[in-house]
């Protein structure tokens, strides 16, 4: 608890809100910190209760990234915003092959949030970062007035170190590489859209929310030779394939039969009028790496509690065009192009 | 099993395509016009022209209910959706219509008009109850389908006596455009010829098979109704093949999973209690069409935003490249127009053709593509 505060009202976590006065740099902002962020997050960078981390570079090359969740809604199947925020940090840090080693976050609340809604948030974002082994270690909060914001939302930065000899990157596909996945494709966007309050078809899909690290340190252990990584989150697999294809110069080429899909997710896609392919994951991976290592990769991905549907779903081809093509279940070839607009269901 | 797969057997699909491959005589050629663009989209998703003898031709018809809005009524939607405290509810294909200058409903609110997607009309009803500062308007478009839909929130509307709500109504029915279709000069003088129509899936689950009766009675059309997966297309091909060789004219129900002779008597009594026929309306492609459209009937006219609003008149349409209205007519195909692909794409639509997932030009582009292109090597 608060120490270095002159004293004040408590803060009532069961029916109070966030007001003005929590982002005002005032007190009722340092009790906010002490009593929820610091105490949730708990640790000694964090505990120095400076500006800013500090702490030791580790040698070699440092990977940086930084992610804004804005989810709606906050709480969903499988998760919530505090949860998702650090997951997809340490999968976008992880992707570079690398080791995430801190997080920082920072949060931008709307006027009126329950201080309940925000502690279960920040719980979550606690437990999941305690349990990848990231740590928060700097952080900022803000308050905007009411209407100015989607109740929370939060940015997270991530930083993590590459192991020598891994050089993982959207550019470095090649004819002749496999394309492989490690597990089913859309949960999470069929999940969320699940809870949007206009739609809510009952499912018990669930968001793939996951910190991927692990499962990634077994795979470069595994083929040290891993060409790309990439999370396909918004946008999906198809988008994720058409980003890494542009990057590399390469055409790509699926098999829609061994796409791994819920057979929920794929019922929800057909009422809808969705394709999975376009649907969010948060806790899945493309992996593209040389096809002679397809087998050996596909192996260490399904030795791992995330990974065990990994699939092999496609092969890297040499095409001016750059196009992913699939070729479907019912024997035709179709063109999995860009996600045009934002997926929209069909009206009939 | 969740009966999508079972309709989707690529073995069944080769041995119903070798069927109609010994069936269609090679003396003769065949063109067959899918009203419908949810059929329009299966044929090109799953490439069902590949399957096909080269001398059956599928035409592609003007029942994608988003492609057939014309200018004049997205211009009007946008104008509602700018004026004060009026919040737009409409389905999501809408939004990216292009109406005059290139404008959208998209990007009208992205300059600040409050445009909402809903799913369900009945949400555009939920928001108004809990919005009762804010004049909701709904924007209703499609076919036979989405009109039962409507018609039960205005009578919601009614029975809560909802006075911040209204339908801006732009449905439509299939039967007049089919008739259109077979009345224009292009049919009647020989341009555009067709040996059959694959009738409507989900409209014909509404209005009943015994709608489109009249095509093979007045016109000597076989229509076959038919659902939406590729091996319904098929199994209609063949029926159409059959009576096209056996010079009989009929209507056939191969959707009998999903229709009817009669269809649903209460989504149509639904219908008839809210709306009454328009004398003549607009489509996009086809003109003015008589007792096409459905607007609210008097009774109602508390809920209709066609009398609550004052509403600009249609521009006129400015002259273009693009050949959406030749396309809807089944007269050009969508690599006809020297806009498909270079000015025209999902991204920047300047046709509405090529806006909605069932609209023939995003099919094409979406899958029509992949078939026209040189094999990748590797």
């Amino acid at each position: 608890m608060s120490n270095r505060l002159p004293p004040g009202p408590a803060i009532d976590w069961d029916h109070g809100r966030i007001d003005l006065s929590h982002g005002s740099g005032g007190r009722a902002m340092a009790q906010l910190i002490d009593e929820l962020f610091v105490a949730a997050f708990d640790n000694p960078i964090l505990g120095q209760m400076n500006d800013q981390a500090q702490f030791d570079a580790a040698p070699g090359r440092m990977v940086m990234t930084t992610d804004s969740y804005v989810i709606s809604p906050m709480v969903f199947p499988g998760g919530d915003i505090g949860s998702l925020a650090v997951h997809g940090t340490i999968n976008d840090v992880a992707m570079a092959g690398a080791v995430p080693m801190y997080l920082s976050s920072a949060f931008i609340l709307e006027e009126g949030l329950p201080l309940a809604d925000l502690r279960r948030v920040v719980a979550s974002m606690a437990a999941a970062s305690r349990e990848a082994g990231v740590p928060i270690v700097t952080g900022d909060t803000k308050v905007v007035e009411k209407g100015k914001g989607d109740g929370i939302f939060i940015n997270t930065t991530g930083i993590g170190r590459v192991p020598p000899g891994i050089a993982i990157g959207g550019d470095r596909a090649r004819p002749g590489d496999a394309i492989l996945v490690n597990g089913t494709i859309g949960d999470h966007g069929m999940a969320v859209l699940s809870q949007r309050e206009s739609l809510g078809f009952e499912t018990t899909l669930k968001s793939d929310s996951a910190a991927l690290h692990g499962l990634v340190a077994r795979m470069i252990a595994a083929v040290p030779g891993i060409a790309c990584l990439r999370d396909p989150t918004r946008g999906g697999l198809a988008t994720t394939l058409n980003e890494l294809a542009t990057q590399s110069g390469v055409g790509m080429v699926l098999d829609e039969a061994a796409i791994p899909i819920r057979a929920e997710v794929r019922a929800a896609c057909e009422l809808l009028g969705l394709d999975a392919l376009y649907s969010a994951n948060e806790g899945k991976l493309i992996a593209i790496c040389p096809g002679e290592c397809a087998a050996d990769l596909l192996a260490a991905m399904r030795s791992h509690p995330l990974g065990a549907q990994s699939a092999i779903v496609g092969r890297v081809v040499a095409d001016a065009d750059r196009l992913v093509v699939m070729e479907t279940a019912f024997g035709g070839r179709r063109i999995v192009d860009w996600l045009a607009g934002i997926q929209l269901p069909r009206i009939c | 099993m969740i009966l999508v797969d079972e309709f989707r057997d690529r073995d069944v699909a080769l041995r119903i395509a070798r069927v109609i491959g010994a069936e269609a005589r090679p003396e003769r050629s065949y063109a067959f016009m899918e009203f419908c663009g949810g059929h329009t989209h299966a044929i090109f998703r799953y490439a069902i022209e590949d399957l096909l003898p080269a001398n059956i031709r599928m035409v592609h018809g003007p029942g994608c209910p988003v492609c057939v809005l014309p200018i004049g009524r997205i211009d009007a939607a946008i104008a509602l959706a700018g004026q004060p405290g009026v919040t737009l509810c409409t389905y999501g294909d809408v939004l990216r219509v292009p109406g005059s200058h290139r404008r959208s409903l998209l990007k009208a609110k992205a300059e600040g008009a409050d445009i909402r997607v809903v799913y369900s009309p009945m949400d555009a009803v939920k928001l108004a109850q809990a919005s009762p500062d804010r004049q909701v308007v709904f924007l209703a478009v499609g076919f036979e389908t989405t009109t039962p839909p409507t018609a039960v929130v205005v009578l919601e509307a009614e029975r809560l006596g909802l006075a911040n709500f209204s339908v801006f109504c732009n449905h439509v029915l299939t039967p007049p455009a089919i008739a259109a279709i077979l009345d224009s000069p292009e049919a009647q003088g020989g341009a555009l010829r067709l040996d059959g129509i694959i009738g409507p899936a989900h409209v014909s689950a509404v209005t009943g098979s015994r709608a489109f009766a009249r095509f093979p009675r007045d016109y000597g059309q076989p229509v076959v109704i038919t659902g939406f997966e590729p091996l319904d297309v098929l199994q209609a091909i063949l029926m159409l093949v059959r009576q096209a060789n056996a010079g009989r004219g009929e209507i056939e129900n191969q959707f009998t999973r999903g229709v009817t002779e009669d269809g649903n008597r209460h989504a149509q009594g639904l219908m008839a209690r809210v709306f009454e026929s328009r004398e003549t309306f607009a489509w996009r492609g086809l003109g003015q069409l008589p007792a096409s459209g459905i607007r609210l009937r008097p009774e109602f006219a508390a809920w209709d935003a066609e009398r609550r609003f004052s509403l600009p008149e249609p521009e006129a349409e400015p002259p273009t490249a693009c050949r959406c209205g030749a396309i809807l007519r089944g007269l050009a195909r969508p690599a006809d127009c020297r806009l498909f692909g270079t000015g025209c794409t999902p991204d920047n639509p300047i046709g509405a053709c090529m806006v909605s997932s069932e609209g023939a030009c995003a099919a094409e582009w979406a899958y029509g593509r992949a078939r026209h292109r040189g094999k990748e090597t590797a």
